[in-house]
């Protein structure tokens, strides 16, 4: 009797848990050792849910590795966030992020900017109430950064976009998720990059390649994507209206707009409501150019090889009133469902249609349409054959092997 | 001879005037007592020898906290008067900030002082509660950030690279009362708003002082020795045919916003520049699109639609307290009702049409 109040008392004290630290010191304790980190130091971050109440920063360092124990095992969760505008912001060289949850961020979930060879592993940037326009911005967000590696990680909730790279050159994202972001993943003014074996899942849009005016570093081109599964991004788009993404319809699969040389092959892309692949031009946004050095459209993009199904069944605009008005208007002209392939069809004064390099060649039955939305779709054509071309191969993304360990 | 033996013994004794004591290498003191640029009591913050207090003409709002400036330069150096940008200075100059309240009624209840830090040190060590003293170094491999938590007792401040969080509750002067939290910057923060990107380098800088923001202290920086160089003729915070209030509007978003803000700040990616010398375009936000706002955006289309505050992205994120909406966005959690208004008086100044 007696020693099985013992074994009692010993299992009593065994589940007793440790006091829960003062709120802040595991932070201060973990930033203080980011700051102090040397060269080549590699931070380990134990198994856990850890309480952040500011932005984790890691600056100026040269081959620091922050490691936690896994991806939903170690959780930094910022959900009690008092200050700053990003739950991780890192601005580091050959720097690497690997193994943790960041839940929760007011802002943007992890910001890497300004740093050549970022590599993000096993990362996942998760808002846990689901789409809502409250969530931050981005989930992994790599801006101004060259010889960059996204392997393995996630993105849910984002209210822009889940997994986005802007404004960096050599890029792979590759065997990674995102679902129930507004845009699944995105690439913005970003120069030679490659985006392969990806699933976007449930996103307002899956896959935005796009070019954009008023930024410093312009001229998206070089752009690889394949191998992806692009499926039922049906989400109904939650971003705050006043940013771009807020126009991009609900319901649609991949949209390159105003990007050069893109190359979109070998991926499946299906179930979605508004169109399953677009490219467009920027004056589908409907806003002024005020950028001189900025051109608007897209050229040499080839669409091959891709399987496309349930496409277009039933078009929505998105967040945005202008592009709710101009799904509806396309709706008219169009009726249901809108083809697979869609092309704006807007070129430069005194070229074709055929000048503009925009190819779709083997995409199974996918049907197509030119919008010809210069002129408010009043010559839609669904002719392909001027687009039945091939362009050459956008080359693989070497990234520098020194930049990236 | 007499005497200077005296002084020799008394400085020996430890109980003369004593020197202050710069470091421009790592580690660097734990205590701010270390550094000496205070004599006597650490609460009365008086300078010590060859330590120069001064002020600025438009400072950064901090939550209402009152600031307290000294810089020190080694002996016989000396700053290099720059147009643009801070001026250039000596290695060994250590810049010291001390962010400091009235203290109000009731304990962790904070107030203004009548100055707001404009006018040099306000209130007695019993009436002041000293939050923060951030030095700011020319170490020898270049700028170095400092920050020094004060204790409770008020006798002495420790760094704390990582920062830490005060919880206050802000006493306003017409009997206002707002609670907030106090964030006493991490290493990594001040350099988030202390720093110039020079390509793919970024580096610490000082903010100021600048030209503009030394305003009438000229004659006593030259007089003590710290400043060369100085022209006949210096920048001015006036904007050539506009009003002098929208010339302080301009000053104010300068000070609050350009230290990131900037073609080499670390904002530049949102295309968006604050600075005094931006010319009213698209530059300066007129009916520019935002980038990668988020909800920063408020469902708002531009940064700045003249003669539509309310409309403008700027004015909202300015108005904000929301962590990952406001603007700027460290070193606030409680609104400048007085910037507010200077800005949304310049916005209501500006013509033009976004449509």
């Amino acid at each position: 009797m007696r020693a099985v109040a013992g074994a009692a008392c010993l299992l009593l004290l065994a589940c007793r848990r440790p006091a829960p630290p003062p709120p802040g010191a595991f932070q201060a304790q973990l930033q203080e050792r980011l700051i102090k980190a040397a060269s080549g130091e590699t931070i380990e971050i134990p198994a856990g849910r850890f309480e952040m109440t500011r932005t984790l920063t890691l600056t100026g360092k040269t081959g620091v590795t922050l490691r936690g124990a896994g991806m939903d095992r170690t959780i930094l969760s910022f959900a009690g966030q008092a200050s700053g505008a990003e739950g991780v912001k890192v601005e580091a060289d050959a720097v690497t992020i690997e193994g943790l949850t960041i839940q929760d961020a007011r802002g943007d979930a992890l910001k890497v900017e300004r740093s050549d060879g970022v590599t993000i592993r096993d990362v996942k940037a998760e808002w846990t109430r689901g789409p809502h326009r409250d969530n931050g911005a981005y989930g992994l967000y790599p801006v101004q950064c060259s010889d960059v590696l996204i392997e393995g990680s996630v993105s849910i909730g984002a209210s822009d976009a889940g997994i986005y790279v802007g404004q960096s050159s050599r890029v792979v994202v590759r065997r990674s998720r995102a679902e129930r972001n507004v845009a699944g993943f995105e690439l913005e003014n970003t120069r030679s990059a490659e985006l392969h074996d990806n699933v976007a899942v449930g996103n307002t849009g899956g896959i935005l390649v796009f070019d954009l005016p008023d930024l410093p570093v312009q001229g998206g081109r070089d752009i690889r994507v394949h191998r992806n599964t692009v499926r039922d991004n049906n989400e109904p788009n939650f971003a705050p209206s006043g940013n771009i993404v807020a126009k991009v319809p609900t319901g649609t699969g991949v949209m390159i707009m105003a990007n050069d040389a893109v190359e979109v092959f070998d991926n499946t892309i299906e179930d979605h409501r508004t169109m399953n692949l677009a490219v467009v031009s920027y004056y589908v946004t409907e806003e002024r150019i005020k950028d001189a050095r900025y051109d608007p459209l897209p050229e040499a993009v080839y669409v091959h090889d891709n399987r496309f199904a349930r496409g277009g069944y039933d078009p929505v605009g998105g967040a945005a009133l202008q592009s709710k008005k101009v799904i509806l208007a396309l709706r008219l002209k169009l009726g249901t469902p809108f083809p697979d392939l869609l092309w704006d069809g807007v070129v430069r004064d005194g070229l074709t249609a055929r000048d503009a390099r925009i190819c779709f060649r083997r995409n199974g039955a996918a049907a197509f349409a030119n919008l010809d939305a210069a002129h408010d779709f009043r010559n839609v054509s669904r002719e392909l054959s001027p687009h039945d071309c091939a362009l050459d191969p956008v080359p693989a993304v070497a990234l520098a092997s020194a930049a990236v360990p | 001879m007499k005497r200077g033996a005296a002084l020799a013994a008394l400085a020996l004794l430890g109980c003369g005037p004593r020197a202050v004591a710069p470091r421009v290498e790592a580690p660097y003191p734990e205590r701010l007592s270390e550094w000496r640029l205070f004599a006597g009591r650490p609460a009365a913050l008086l300078p010590n020898d060859r330590v120069v207090t001064y002020d600025v003409s438009v400072p950064l709002f901090s939550d209402h906290a009152s600031k307290h400036r000294s810089v020190w330069m080694p002996e016989g150096t000396a700053a290099e008067y720059r147009d643009a940008g801070p001026f250039e200075f000596p290695v060994g100059t250590v810049f010291s900030k001390t962010f400091y309240y009235e203290r109000g009624a009731e304990p962790g209840e904070v107030r203004s002082g009548v100055a707001g830090g404009r006018g040099g040190l306000e209130g007695t060590p019993e009436t002041r509660l000293l939050v923060e003293t951030r030095l700011l170094v020319l170490a020898s491999s270049g700028w170095v950030a400092l920050p020094y938590v004060w204790d409770e007792a008020q006798t002495e401040a420790r760094l704390r690279v990582a920062g830490e969080e005060r919880r206050y509750a802000w006493q306003g002067p017409a009997g206002e009362r707002e609670r907030f939290v106090y964030v006493v910057p991490s290493t990594d923060q001040c350099a988030g708003c202390h720093v110039r990107i020079e390509g793919r380098e970024r580096r610490l800088r000082p903010l100021g002082p600048t030209a503009r923001q030394l305003g009438g202290e000229y004659a006593r920086w030259q007089r003590l020795g710290l400043l060369r160089g100085v022209p006949a003729s210096m920048p001015t915070w006036s904007i050539p045919g506009r009003s002098p209030e929208a010339a302080r509007a301009r000053a104010y978003l300068d000070v609050q916003c350009a230290h990131c803000h900037a073609p080499d700040g670390p904002a530049a990616s949102s295309g968006l520049s604050l600075r005094f010398e931006e010319p009213e375009g698209v530059g300066l936000g007129l009916c520019k699109r935002p980038v990668a706002a988020g909800r920063g955006s408020g469902g708002l289309d531009h940064d700045v639609v003249p003669g539509r505050p309310a409309a403008s992205i700027l004015f909202y994120r300015m108005a904000s307290r929301e962590p990952d909406v406001m603007m700027p966005e460290l070193g606030r959690n409680l609104r400048d009702e007085e910037g507010l208004a200077l800005v949304e008086a310049w916005i209501e100044s500006l013509t033009g049409d976004c449509s």
